[in-house]
């Protein structure tokens, strides 16, 4: 290994965000879909769902916290993308730096945009009505699980970004991991779905996960839940990171 | 059949690259069938070929992105395949396409890989190198306002950073106006001045002219000619002399008439010329 990987990853990694910092629409895209679908359920819909909660906001934004970080991480899988279509790539590649930094400054630049587009829709949200009296190690408990489920996300992203032929594909695969929220318990209760539906929603990982972080903002126990949630976060961590390594390595020799 | 001329006698450095028997294919395609050329310390070696001859190819696997099939190689000593590691320490790699972050300005771009290359000072490096590309104006403008020229002087400064001993320069002025070739140029004979040593590939038959020591000539995967260009003149019948009006070529009307001397890099050579124009 050659090279210095703390201090090419804060190099790197202070690279990236400046980008973000130049271009804040991506954060704005990133969190108007779900707001704009939090807008639309809470005020057209809302009315008409029987989601057993008297405040809907407080219902509906774990599913929409999901979503923003769905929509977040395709500008992951778009900014990798960039990189290895243009030579900048290349230069680090031939540079005497240490191999993974280059990985690492994107995965933890998703991290940080995605938590200021997951403020920004919390801060909507509040606009909206929602309220928790959850106290501090719930909401931890709740920024723990979300940064978890943005970690094995963005590493899912960067096996597109690398492998990505235009930009589209680079993008396009993070769709079906927006829709996902919707065959869930993120706007109405699984229970009222026809068999096979409620089947796969209560069995896929985006409905742990929501029932988790509602349980902890609406100050009620979480049992099991919780760890099906962090086995699902943890288990897709490992395979999505162990893939994109791989595929990294292919790629770089 | 390959006219392989003598090395100068008394050339008793070891060659800062060495490539033998040098294969390479994808897929179907043999794209390198066997090269061997060696560089001098110091010296400007330029690879010439047609597009697709492969000499993208051989600068890949030399700057160790790209692994041979068969063959060795060393750069500065190292091997490429296995010491990647001090092969990257010791060269700089300008690509085909200007390897800059639009996003970041100029003196970004610079300090960004200063900071890669463990320099102390960062931000004097960049400034260093800013001066001497004529950049220092636009430091701080975004790399995305910058013209094809600057982009590539930009491109140059950053190879430079940490001074690498050995740079490969890979079509450096493909895709240039005359004038940012010039500049261009001009940067590596400074670069070649201070015993850098470059390895350029060109398809352009006068940039190998001017500005290499030696010249190899890469055809279909294999250099079929490799000498100085004095050697490859005398590949040829001896001269006959012939009465031609010189007239004046499409470039040296185009420079004269939007004042190519007083492009932005500043030149020993360059620099009479405005003292001359000086009304004082």
């Amino acid at each position: 290994m050659t090279g210095n990987f703390l201090s090419d990853t804060t190099a790197l990694t202070q690279r990236s965000l400046r980008h973000i910092a130049r271009s804040p629409d991506t954060i704005i895209t990133t969190a108007i879909t779900p707001i704009v679908l939090m807008l639309l359920f809470v005020y057209v819909l809302g009315g008409a769902v029987e989601a057993g909660s008297d405040n809907y906001v407080n219902y509906l934004l774990p599913g929409i916290l999901l979503i923003t970080v769905a929509s977040g991480i395709s500008y992951t899988a778009y900014r990798l993308f960039l990189d290895m279509k243009g030579g900048i790539f290349e230069r680090f590649q031939s540079m005497p730096i240490a191999r993974s930094a280059v990985l690492w400054a994107h995965v933890l630049t998703s991290l940080v945009a995605n938590l200021i587009s997951l403020v920004v829709v919390v801060l909507v949200a509040l606009a909206m009505g929602f309220r928790s009296g959850a106290g501090v190690l719930a909401w931890l408990a709740v920024a723990g699980i979300i940064l978890l489920f943005t970690l094995a996300l963005t590493w899912l992203a960067v096996i597109p970004g690398l492998t990505a032929t235009s930009v589209e594909g680079a993008s396009a695969f993070s769709y079906p991991l927006i829709f996902l929220p919707f065959i869930s318990s993120a706007f109405v209760p699984t229970e009222s779905m026809p068999g096979p539906v409620r089947a796969f929603a209560e069995n896929q990982p985006v409905t742990s996960i929501i029932d988790t972080v509602r349980g902890l903002l609406a100050q009620q126990q979480v049992g099991a839940d919780l760890w099906i949630a962090l086995a699902w976060c943890v288990g897709l961590l490992a395979v999505a990171y162990v893939v994109a390594r791989a595929v990294y390595h292919r790629k770089v020799r | 059949m390959s006219i392989d001329l003598q090395q100068v006698p008394g050339q008793s450095r070891e060659p800062a690259i060495q490539v033998r028997g040098l294969h390479k294919s994808f897929q179907e395609l043999q794209v390198l069938r066997g090269v061997d050329f060696d560089v001098a310390p110091g010296s400007v070696f330029a690879l010439l070929g047609s597009n697709g001859a492969g000499k993208t190819t051989v600068v890949r696997i030399l700057s160790t992105l790209l692994r041979s099939d068969a063959g060795a190689a060393t750069v500065n000593g190292f091997d490429v395949a296995a010491q990647a590691g001090k092969v990257r320490a010791s060269i700089s790699l300008t690509g085909q396409f200007a390897a800059v972050d639009e996003v970041l300005s100029g003196r970004e771009n610079l300090v960004l890989v200063a900071r890669l290359r463990q320099q102390r000072e960062p931000g004097r490096v960049a400034d260093d190198l800013l001066a001497r590309f004529a950049l220092t104006d636009a430091a701080n403008r975004r790399v995305a306002t910058y013209s094809g020229g600057m982009r590539r002087r930009l491109d140059l400064a950053m190879s430079l950073v940490g001074k690498p001993p050995v740079i490969f320069l890979d079509e450096p002025t493909t895709g240039l106006d005359p004038q940012a070739r010039l500049e261009v140029w001009q940067a590596v004979r400074e670069l070649a001045g201070q015993g850098t040593t470059v390895l350029l590939t060109t398809q352009y038959l006068d940039e190998a002219e001017q500005l290499a020591d030696r010249i190899a000539v890469l055809h279909e995967g294999r250099i079929i000619a490799n000498g100085t260009l004095a050697e490859l003149r005398r590949l040829f019948p001896p001269a006959t002399v012939e009465y031609v009006e010189k007239q004046p070529s499409l470039e040296d009307i185009f420079l004269a008439i939007v004042g190519g001397g007083d492009t932005a890099v500043p030149t020993a050579s360059t620099a009479p010329v405005r003292a001359a124009k000086d009304p004082r």
